[in-house]
């Protein structure tokens, strides 16, 4: 039986812990600075805004660990010495390893702006960044928030959701186009804008101002202009977690690089999750991945090769989602901000501007690359499939009734996306979906 | 709009208020007149004696008068049963029907003025609370915001309040009636309307208050679903259902010398309707009760199996049943509040089990005695051993008392979830046969938990999306929060073909390995 010890309660180190003990008897330690269970990152917003209590988040219940054999340590680790397999922690306890797995996670970007220290101004990654974050907003009157990302669109959510009014600053032209093409960039611009958020395109951060306290008092933009607040949230993205080896002998560049098995380049040591980078990703697969997905797909995989059934990690195609305020997303396969030289989109939008979908296809053969659905579920399993045996345009919109996941009663707008499509192909001309009599009865 | 929330809210504050005062708001008192035109003749007799010192006295509340009564009849029966005058003794339950003929005052005088003042204008300040919402919230979407910071929704004084408001109000309905003559009163102008003949009773203001907070709170739905046309559907169909099946057409069915009929409702949920007096009711009606007889036979013969395989039981749970359209939407600000653990779920596998077995021994006693006309089986009498423990401890403690009252407690579905024998019914079938399923959209779950902490059921429905398998549970009521609070598009009721339901190869996004569902 051999000692596996993972760094990490977080999805990839946690998915790991399960399927390492579906797989052998070894003794399974996972060890944590941050939280003494598994909870779920990206519910993080919900506990804020009262959907949920931080315990509601805990995807396995308390007794679930004990009950599978696998001991939960809280403590941060400060030292690895991978000569003596050996652990330090804070606490200068020492714990001894056979098998190590990294799964640290990600940390916020801070690009070093003056006044990125004062009271009141705060990323949002962990739970105690959260806790930071309901004390720093108790009675303030204004927010900023730096940064169009996907935990930028969150925030504001958040700090809305406590009628605390913000200015969202963005870069970019629009929002998050360094991940979205411009129409649906601008779909969601069009849409924080119902809701009220004053976003600010093309608007950069000079410095953050001091209220002669320590505390923040509001901001200066690259244009001169200032913008009183209490509260300041940067969100410029995050980076691989590697603090703990970078000045080890484990490679490191932006994350720790491993290979195909997620092994590093020490014997016995693993790395799982957003802290990771994969020296040769797959070519349909990005190097650094800080989704969820991702660190699940990663834990899942390391752990049987941790479990003595050396695993190959080959995520299958791209998925990802989202939600914007009310607009949930979804994305297969890939669509990347600027159409490829040999790829056109094809692209619907609904008349109020909530739904949209996109395709791009490449052009000679019209053999799709990817998707972006905003507004209407799709299903995972048949964009799977047709991405995976490479259909065309033509074939996809023809049998995209196929591909809904909206609930029962809701409006279909296959039709409409169809009728667009036979608009610009008048020569592959596909059926158009005909409304069912229920459909039409009920409006 | 705040000030329009502001002064519904006080409206209807004013109206709950009234509505609890008035249960002081008459003097009582029983005169020889009543007395005499109420009490059976051979009643009369015995406790004419021990009650004539209180003719003629005014009491202020319903309080005093009714112990007065009570005291009476005890004091009669104890004599007669020192006696062993057995048929002296009295079974009537006279405090309700003669408070109810001595009631004076200020309530009975102005039956239609407290109407108006409690329902109406309740009523109109629900509304008015309610319906700014729709700007209040923003666009349409869900929006459970500080759901968890409210003293209401989550276990706060708002909370026990409101839990100990209805846990009183459930006890004085089933155990004490006789007590809120006066509550019973002030709908009596509506009973009227509907049916000049009748005279309100406490099981008429009940299903009007139940009526009435369904169609209150099922606006209040309509608006924060108002973006998913299966919750607007759901929601209509339950208030219509309440509406029209359960309050209204038995109403109307006995003005026109019917016997009172709830189409919808069925055994074993409708545990009575083998009873021998309802059986006799029926089929006594001539062909319209014969009907009906076969109707509610027919509806948990065939209806439930039928109709649960192609839909689920959600067809009966969230769309039509009473207990289930008061749950969607009076019960809605509290489906957070159910317990999700695996602890519970064992419970509740016993309990509503058990309940349906017991629901059918019960019901099987009872059919024995009517076929046979014996009254015992084994030597136990099937009413005291079987009948009255089952109308009182599920009938009135678990589905009322414990099932209602403990909505701000444990959730809005705890008589569902633990107690209802038609539910496990149901259950058993959408378990086994049935093409409906909650389909998990591939590996897109994030583990968010909120499927889970809105699933009115207790169900932990994140425990399968996070693992690509689809949700089949006997309990699930199909009430599509769990779909409709999802943040990333993963749940969606579906009615597919058996195959596709178990054992299918589980999408993760990961090829290095593949799992079955
Ligand atoms: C607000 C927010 C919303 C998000 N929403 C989404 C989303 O909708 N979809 C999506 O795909 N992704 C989302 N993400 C990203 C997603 O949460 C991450 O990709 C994922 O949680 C990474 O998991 P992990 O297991 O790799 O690391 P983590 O979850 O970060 O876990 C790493 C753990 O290791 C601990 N740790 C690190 N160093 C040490 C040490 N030295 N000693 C002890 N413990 C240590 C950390 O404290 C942390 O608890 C979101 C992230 C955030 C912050
Ligand atoms: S699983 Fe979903 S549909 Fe079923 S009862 Fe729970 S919330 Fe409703
Ligand atoms: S709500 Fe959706 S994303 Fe969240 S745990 Fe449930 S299925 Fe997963």
């Amino acid at each position: 039986m051999q000692r596996i010890v993972i760094i990490g309660n977080g999805i990839a180190g946690i998915t790991a812990a399960r399927h390492i003990r579906k797989h052998s008897d070894d003794e399974i330690t996972v060890i944590s600075g941050e939280t003494d269970h598994f909870f779920s990152r990206t519910a993080l917003m919900y506990i804020y805004m009262g959907h949920m209590k931080y315990e509601n988040t805990k995807p396995y219940e308390d007794w679930f660990w004990k009950k599978n054999r696998i001991n939960l340590k809280r403590a941060w680790v400060e030292f690895i010495d991978f000569e003596k397999k050996q652990l330090h922690l804070q606490n200068s306890d020492h714990i001894e390893y056979d098998k190590l797995l990294l799964a640290t996670g990600s940390k916020s970007n801070m690009f070093g702006w003056p006044g990125q220290d004062l009271k009141g101004v705060q990323g949002l990654y962990s739970y105690q960044d959260l806790e930071l974050m309901e004390e720093n907003t108790q009675g303030i009157n204004n927010a900023v928030i730096i940064g169009g990302g996907l935990i930028g669109v969150e925030m504001a959510e958040m700090l809305h959701s406590r009628g605390i009014p913000v200015t969202f600053l963005i870069r970019e032209k629009h929002f998050w186009d360094n991940m979205l093409p411009q129409e649906e960039a601008i779909l969601i611009d069009k849409h924080l804008s119902k809701h009220g958020i004053d976003l600010r395109q093309e608007t950069e951060l000079e410095e953050i101002l001091d209220d002669g306290s320590g505390k923040v008092k509001g901001i200066k933009t690259k244009s001169g202009e200032t913008i009183d607040c209490q509260f300041v949230g940067l969100t410029v993205g995050v980076h691989p977690n590697i603090d703990l080896v970078k000045e080890s002998k484990i490679e490191t560049d932006r994350g720790i690089l491993v290979d195909e098995y997620l092994q590093t380049n020490i014997p016995d040591v693993y790395a799982a999750g957003d802290c990771v980078q994969m020296k040769e990703p797959m070519p349909h697969r990005r190097a650094i991945e800080a989704v969820w997905y991702a660190g699940r797909m990663m834990g899942e995989t390391v752990a049987l090769t941790l479990a003595g059934k050396k695993t190959k990690y080959q995520p299958g195609i791209w998925f990802n989602s989202a939600k914007f305020f009310d607009i949930e997303y979804q994305n297969y396969g890939i669509v990347l901000p600027q159409c490829p030289e040999d790829s056109s989109a094809f692209y619907w939008e609904s008349q109020d501007a909530e739904k949209c979908i996109k395709i791009i296809y490449k052009k000679d053969s019209l053999e799709v690359q990817g998707v972006n659905i905003f507004g209407i579920r799709n299903r995972h399993e048949v964009w799977d499939k047709w991405l995976r045996e490479k259909r065309t345009l033509d074939y996809i919109i023809a049998n995209l009734p196929e591909a809904n996941f909206d609930p029962e009663f809701f409006k279909h707008w296959e039709g409409e996306i169809q009728e667009k499509f036979n608009e610009e192909f008048p020569d592959k001309k596909v059926g158009v979906r005909r409304k069912g009599l229920l459909e039409k009865i009920l409006g | 709009m705040k000030a329009i929330r502001f002064t519904g809210l006080i409206l209807f504050l004013f109206s709950l208020g009234l509505f609890l005062s008035s249960f002081f708001m008459s003097t009582l008192t029983l005169t020889e007149e009543t007395f005499n035109s109420i009490v059976k003749s051979e009643h009369q007799e015995t406790l004419k004696p021990v009650l004539s010192e209180t003719f003629g006295n005014q009491y202020s509340t319903s309080i005093p008068f009714v112990k007065e009564i009570n005291r009476a009849v005890e004091e009669v029966n104890a004599q007669a049963k020192t006696n062993q005058e057995w048929d002296k003794v009295i079974y009537d339950d006279y405090a309700g029907s003669l408070a109810r003929a001595s009631a004076e005052g200020f309530v009975p005088e102005n039956k239609l003025l407290f109407f108006i003042l409690i329902y109406v204008v309740g009523a109109i300040g629900s509304l008015m609370f309610i319906l700014p919402q729709v700007k209040l919230n923003g666009p349409p979407g869900i929006k459970n915001n500080h759901i968890f910071h409210h003293a209401l929704n989550n276990k706060g004084w708002m909370g026990i309040l409101t839990g100990a408001l209805l846990i009183g109000f459930y006890i004085l309905l089933y155990f004490f009636p006789a007590y809120i003559t006066n509550w019973i009163i002030i709908v009596d102008p509506l009973q009227k309307l509907i049916n000049p003949s009748a005279t309100s009773s406490q099981w008429f203001l009940y299903g009007f208050l139940y009526t009435f907070a369904v169609l209150v709170m099922g606006v209040r739905m309509l608006i924060k679903y108002r973006h998913s046309k299966y919750q607007i559907f759901r929601t209509i169909s339950v208030m219509f259902f309440q509406l029209a099946f359960a309050f209204l057409i038995p109403e109307i069915l006995v003005r026109l010398n019917q016997p009172y009929f709830d189409f919808k409702n069925m055994w074993p949920l409708d545990y009575d309707f083998f009873d021998a007096w309802h059986i006799n009711t029926l089929t006594s009606s001539g062909g319209v009760g014969i009907f009906m007889f076969a109707w509610g036979i027919t509806l948990f013969v065939v209806g439930v199996p039928l109709f649960v395989y192609f839909f689920g039981k959600r067809w009966y749970c969230s769309w039509v049943c009473g207990c289930g359209g008061l749950a969607e939407t009076a019960g809605d600000p509290f489906r957070q509040l159910s317990d999700k653990s695996l602890k519970a779920w064992q419970i509740e596998r016993y309990l509503v089990h058990g309940v349906l077995v017991f629901a059918v021994i019960m019901t099987i006693g009872v059919l024995y005695t009517f076929i046979t006309g014996s009254n015992t089986i084994m030597g136990l009498d099937t009413y005291t051993y079987l009948r009255k423990p089952y109308g009182f401890a599920i009938g009135s403690i678990f589905s009322g008392v414990v099932g209602t009252g403990f909505y701000p407690l444990m959730g809005n579905r705890v008589w569902c979830r633990f107690g209802c024998p038609l539910a496990a019914y149901l259950g058993l079938v959408q378990r086994f046969k049935s093409k409906f399923r909650i389909t998990t959209n591939g590996g897109q779950c994030i583990s968010c938990g909120n499927c889970s902490t809105y699933c009115e059921m207790g169900i932990d429905v994140r425990w399968y999306a996070q693992r690509g398998q689809n949700i089949i549970r006997s309990s699930c009521v199909g009430c599509g929060v769990c779909s409709s609070v999802c943040p990333r598009g993963v749940l969606n009721l579906e009615n597919r073909d058996e195959d596709g339901r178990f054992n299918q190869p589980i999408l993760l996004g990961n090829d290095s390995f593949t799992v079955s569902k």
